[in-house]
């Protein structure tokens, strides 16, 4: 399992963002169990309290839910995760259009480029 | 902040004849932290972890470890690596477990036969038959199987290959309690940042810098590694030219 860490920024929001995109993807399915805080910091070899931080925003979005006897899971809310998916491909997309304005397209261009590309 | 700091300096001050090793420092770490000790050679990593564990007596200041001094009670607190094999060679693994279990009323002697066999150590081998990273991964075991407040590892990574550094930086991760505070003396920065809460700096017995990883990352928009090759990059001029920080 790849966490592809970047070291030059905060560590907690990139686990944030890639926890957010493995429940989307239903890695941890919808209304799932949700593993451990000590289970995932050893997974993606960072302390607890980085984890622990990332977990806080996940709950305080309301993604992942903690139950008092049976640990976290997923959030059941549709409209959430589809929010979600909307927010993950926002970035996505920006990131793309960054790259691009620097290879010199403005957005146009790169929208044609990618019918282009896609019609192929 | 209301809690009490779990280790406590004040004007800390260590001389080896006219060499000031640690030159009156003031530090507080918190429980529940992993705390990167980082610094080149000779900044005055292995004094504080000394004076810290009662090996060596300051020259002047204090310090406290939940509240007391360095003495019988915080002995059994803190757990202690240093940066070189203290064992004699003739003994066997089941010999160390066996000492450090007389010693130690905090050693799991279950958790350390069971981290042996996860990580390929047989107890009836002697230390001298052992390779470097065998040894290095013994006394990790030691170490980390006592239930302590307080672990010092000096060096803990220095002498292994990378496979074996993945193997060390998970065996710690995943082997303190929630209120334990580890401090990490090294030099091997990147190796070891993504585990880290906190970092301080020590640089010719000072402590320059001391903060959360994550503001750092924040503030200064770079890795720790990157940041502590700039740091000690900026006096090497001043010191004609002395700059093998790593």
């Amino acid at each position: 399992m790849e966490w592809n860490l970047d070291d030059s920024r905060p560590i907690w929001p990139q686990i944030k963002e890639k926890l957010m995109k493995d429940i989307v993807s239903g890695k941890y399915p919808k209304g799932g169990a949700f593993p451990t805080v000590r289970d995932l910091a050893e997974e993606a070899k960072v302390n607890r309290n980085t984890m622990q931080r990332a977990l806080g925003e996940l709950e305080n979005e309301g993604l992942v839910i903690t139950n008092r006897t049976a640990g976290r899971t997923v959030t059941t809310d549709d409209d959430l995760l589809a929010e979600t998916r909307k927010t993950l491909a926002g970035s996505s997309i920006e990131k793309f259009m960054e790259e691009m304005e620097a290879l010199g397209f403005d957005t146009e261009q790169t929208i044609r480029l990618i019918k282009e590309n896609i019609e192929k | 902040m209301s809690e009490r700091a779990l280790v406590e300096c004040r004007a800390l001050t260590k001389r080896y004849g006219r060499k000031t090793a640690l030159d009156s420092i003031d530090l507080k770490l918190e429980s529940g932290k992993i705390i990167g000790l980082l610094g080149p050679n000779g900044s005055g990593k292995t004094t504080l972890i000394k004076l810290l564990n009662g090996l060596i007596q300051p020259t002047s200041g204090e310090m406290y470890i939940d509240g007391q001094k360095p003495g019988i009670y915080t002995k059994g607190l803190v757990s202690y690596l240093p940066d070189k094999n203290y064992f004699a060679d003739w003994m066997t693994v089941e010999d160390l477990f066996n000492i450090f279990e007389d010693f130690y009323s905090d050693f799991n002697r279950a958790k350390a036969s069971e981290m042996c066999r996860a990580l390929g150590v047989n107890e009836l081998d002697k230390i001298k038959t052992m390779s470097k990273g065998t040894r290095e991964k013994v006394q990790l075991i030691l170490v980390m199987c006592r239930e302590a407040k307080l672990y010092l590892l000096d060096e803990p990574i220095a002498g292994v290959d990378p496979a074996a550094r993945d193997y060390i930086l998970n065996m710690i991760i995943s082997n303190y309690a929630d209120d334990a505070t580890i401090v990490i003396s090294t030099h091997l920065v990147s190796d070891i940042e993504k585990i880290l809460d906190e970092v301080i700096f020590i640089k010719d017995g000072h402590i320059v810098r001391q903060s959360a990883v994550d503001d750092i990352k924040e503030e200064e928009g770079k890795s720790i590694d990157e940041l502590f090759r700039e740091e000690f990059r900026w006096i090497a001029p001043t010191e004609g030219g002395r700059a093998d920080v790593r």
